[in-house]
């Protein structure tokens, strides 16, 4: 420490009585509002530490006086915003579904909510607004395997299709490359692709139409209109699950690839599904 | 003794920082307090009067009421932010007609580049809120600690009983001027009989008194605290300012060619040695950004004139012409100095014509605008999942969300249509039945209402995978017509 602070002669600044090769260090001291704006800082840090979790041990952290924690804060506000819907969500599990669809601030409510529990529990299947992908039914077209009615819906929703359940809808095609010839698929193939004006060789057609009267008509309907009791597809109309070329058919009839949705009744509670059921059913393709 | 001058020890802030570098202090030089010393005069007068106009206009404004009926606030200027509604007496503008606004900037901008083509910085010296609210707080200054002397004498007292009193007394009532500025300024963007009486009963929402604190801060160190530093170092207009003068400007000028030599009158002491200046810094006292007009038109002039009113006063006392220092153009300046005829002053000039020009241009495009703006629109979102849907009998339908913006103050009843499809079939979610390519859909008064539309196609007329259509909405009773062009899309061919 010198004993006495030196002068700069030419700036008028005092020194730290540093030198290196005759050089003296000024002394520029950190600008006031800086130390105190610092100071105010470690003051604020200190009370933090006091009020606020802070400190980590092995396998938790200081709680706070305050018992703050954003975790149960995020639980406060969900907990807050559930019982702000509960009159809405008590409407819903009240209402019968055509009550639902009629009723403008349930509608607008399961709307909503079936839109949320779509994209997080069915659109991994059938796409952002039921789009649909080779396999798995499109929900905004107007074919339905199973119905489209809103109990028609419901009813797949809370039992699902072809998952062992008791309730499930459940049908099977039996594998026809072990029953029918090779010959015989191909000219029923054929067949079914004239039922909806597809392109198709004639004379094969017309071969196949016996084998179709026999082995398919009743599931699929004398005229191929399908039959909804049995889930037997419409086989007449545009909408192709698997594709509709004539390799495609051909080889759903061989080997049947048969989709299985899972009866969501064991996964979501009750008012959800209904929501859900009103949302596909105005995914455009909804029948009264 | 109504002759005698008064000399006042008055250096312009250049000149004491100049002094103080002379002096060898370092190159940095802190902002040296302006004490501008009341005077009185024609421009004092004029002053006066704008500051107390404009501080009506702005108190008085929120409080007018305006009748739209029972759905719409009855003020008559009213900026809603919350549901995104602009209210100018007759007019309402909508989010997407913030244009208005723009123009509104435009207009001042090319209204001010004219005015100082014309007068020079007549904004700045009179009307713009930083001076309006500077003189304002400088008034109430003067009032509590006196003039000029008396301040600064106060600025060097050490703090006593009597300082402390008058700053305090100062500053209390500089935040009661700011705090009512800033209250007011809430008012225009809030129910203003509503808003006043909730923030006195502490029922305003926390942004209500967030801005109002903002605004209250502001105007409080604006114009307790910043004062003329606002004008030479934040506002960017003093910076180009200059592009908009000419030699046919007027601005205020000291008349240097009869004022020099400046000096100091002794009596027996022969006037003809001497220019009309009689050195007695009163320009210099009373300029509110401390600096001397003699040293010529410079950025820090905000052309207030009170330069012109102190000069003439003495001038009176003196018994010399008046208007030593005076708004003049250049022009006429460089005349008078060689004793020629001076010209007219011209206001037709290229850039005063242009600048006008442009301002009506601007204005009259608001206008037409304003005159036939569309009370309604029509916006259409297509659905992006699924893009189509390809339906049992092989029709293509595609989903559509349409909003309707019905801009009167009555419900109203449309009729959608389609331009430039073939065969389409239209349904309405909510709505019975198909129609072949006309629905009507209703709208609420001052809203948007929005419908879910979906639109078939038989699969043969879908000859592409992105069909350019229009949906039209006719507003039956006017006759109006709002178009949206959007597409419809189907399989690649």
């Amino acid at each position: 420490m010198p004993t006495k602070i030196e002068k700069d002669s030419i700036s008028g600044q005092e020194t730290t009585g540093h030198e290196w090769d005759g050089i003296k260090e000024l002394n520029t001291p950190l600008p006031r509002w800086w130390l105190y704006t610092f100071y105010a800082c470690i003051a604020f840090s200190l009370v933090y530490v006091i009020l606020y979790p802070a400190i980590p041990s092995f396998s938790s952290h200081t709680p706070g006086v305050l018992g703050y924690n954003s975790r149960v804060e995020l639980e406060g506000q969900l907990a807050e915003a559930r019982a702000r819907q509960a009159e809405s969500w008590d409407a819903i599990a009240a209402a019968e579904l055509s009550e639902i669809r009629s009723n403008a601030d349930n509608l607008t409510f399961a709307l909503a909510g079936g839109a949320a529990a779509f994209a997080d529990n069915c659109a991994p299947c059938h796409g952002q607004g039921g789009a649909g992908r080779p396999g798995f039914p499109v929900l905004a077209d107007d074919a339905w395997i199973w119905g489209g009615s809103l109990d028609d819906i419901h009813i797949t929703l809370l039992h699902g299709i072809r998952n062992g359940g008791d309730e499930a809808r459940d049908s099977e095609m039996p594998a026809y490359a072990d029953i029918l010839e090779p010959e015989q698929i191909e000219a029923v193939a054929d067949y079914v692709l004239s039922l909806s004006g597809a392109e198709h060789d004639g004379t094969s057609a017309a071969a196949g139409q016996e084998v179709y009267a026999e082995n398919c008509a009743a599931c699929h309907g004398d005229a191929g209109e399908g039959l909804r009791e049995l889930g037997g597809p419409r086989l007449n109309d545009q909408i192709w699950l698997y594709g509709g070329s004539r390799d495609e058919i051909v080889s759903q009839i061989r080997q049947p690839r048969l989709g299985v949705m899972p009866g969501w009744q064991e996964r979501l509670d009750a008012s959800t599904i209904k929501m859900l059921t009103v949302y596909v059913h105005s995914l455009g393709g909804g029948e009264e | 003794m109504d002759d005698v001058v008064t000399i006042e020890e008055a250096l312009s802030t250049r000149a004491q920082k100049e002094q103080a570098q002379e002096a060898g202090l370092p190159m940095y030089a802190s902002r040296v307090k302006v004490h501008p010393k009341e005077i009185g005069g024609t421009f004092r007068r004029l002053k006066w009067a704008v500051l107390i106009a404009l501080l009506a206009i702005y108190y008085v404004v929120p409080w007018i009421r305006w009748d739209r009926g029972p759905d719409a606030p009855d003020q008559a200027v009213l900026a809603d932010i919350v549901n995104g509604r602009i209210y100018f007496f007759f007019i309402e503008i909508w989010p997407q007609e913030l244009y208005y606004l723009t123009g509104l900037l435009i207009l001042g901008a090319v209204g001010l580049f004219l005015v100082t083509s014309l007068a020079g910085r007549v904004w700045c010296g009179y009307t713009c809120p930083q001076t309006v609210w500077t003189d304002l707080f400088m008034w109430v200054e003067r009032l509590i600690e006196g003039d000029r002397n008396a301040r600064i004498r106060l600025d060097k007292a050490p703090m006593g009983a009597a300082k402390f009193a008058k700053r305090s007394l100062k500053h209390a009532v500089w935040l009661v001027i700011a705090a009512a500025t800033g209250g007011a300024w809430i008012m225009y963007f809030n129910d203003a009989p509503t808003v006043v009486r909730n923030i006195f009963t502490g029922q305003a929402s926390t942004a209500v008194y967030f801005f109002t604190g903002l605004f209250t801060a502001t105007t409080y160190l604006l114009a307790g605290w910043a004062r003329e530093q606002v004008c030479t170092y934040m506002c960017p207009w003093p910076r180009f300012q200059a592009a908009m003068f000419d030699e046919d400007t007027l601005i205020v000028t000291y008349e240097g060619w009869r004022g020099e030599p400046r000096g100091r009158h002794k009596k027996g002491q022969a006037a003809e040695a001497l220019g009309d200046c009689v050195d007695c810094n009163l320009c210099v006292a009373v300029c509110p950004t401390g600096i001397d007009i003699r040293d010529g038109q410079q950025l820090e002039c905000i052309g207030c004139a009170l330069c012109i009113d102190a000069c003439n006063s003495v001038m009176a006392k003196v018994g010399r012409p008046l208007n030593l220092i005076t708004y003049d153009t250049e022009r006429n300046q460089e005349a008078r100095a060689a004793a020629a005829p001076v010209p007219k002053y011209r206001l037709v000039r290229p850039r005063t014509v242009l600048y006008s020009l442009l301002l009506l241009v601007v204005a009259g495009v608001m206008l037409w605008s304003l005159a036939f703006r569309a009370t309604l629109d029509i916006n259409v979102l297509h659905d992006r999942n699924p893009l189509f849907v390809t339906l049992s009998d092989g029709g293509i339908r595609n989903g559509y969300t349409i909003k309707i913006l019905n801009k009167t103050l009555e419900d109203r009843s449309y009729l959608l249509g389609i331009e430039g499809l073939t065969a389409p079939s239209l349904s309405v979610v909510g709505q019975e039945g198909e129609g072949a390519g006309a629905a009507i859909l209703e709208a609420d008064a001052d809203s948007v209402a929005s419908y879910r539309i979906y639109l078939r196609l038989p699969r043969e007329v879908v000859t592409d995978d992105t069909l350019t259509f229009y949906f039209t909405l006719t507003d039956p009773d006017s006759g109006e017509v709002a178009r949206n062009e959007t597409v419809f899309r189907g399989p690649k061919p």
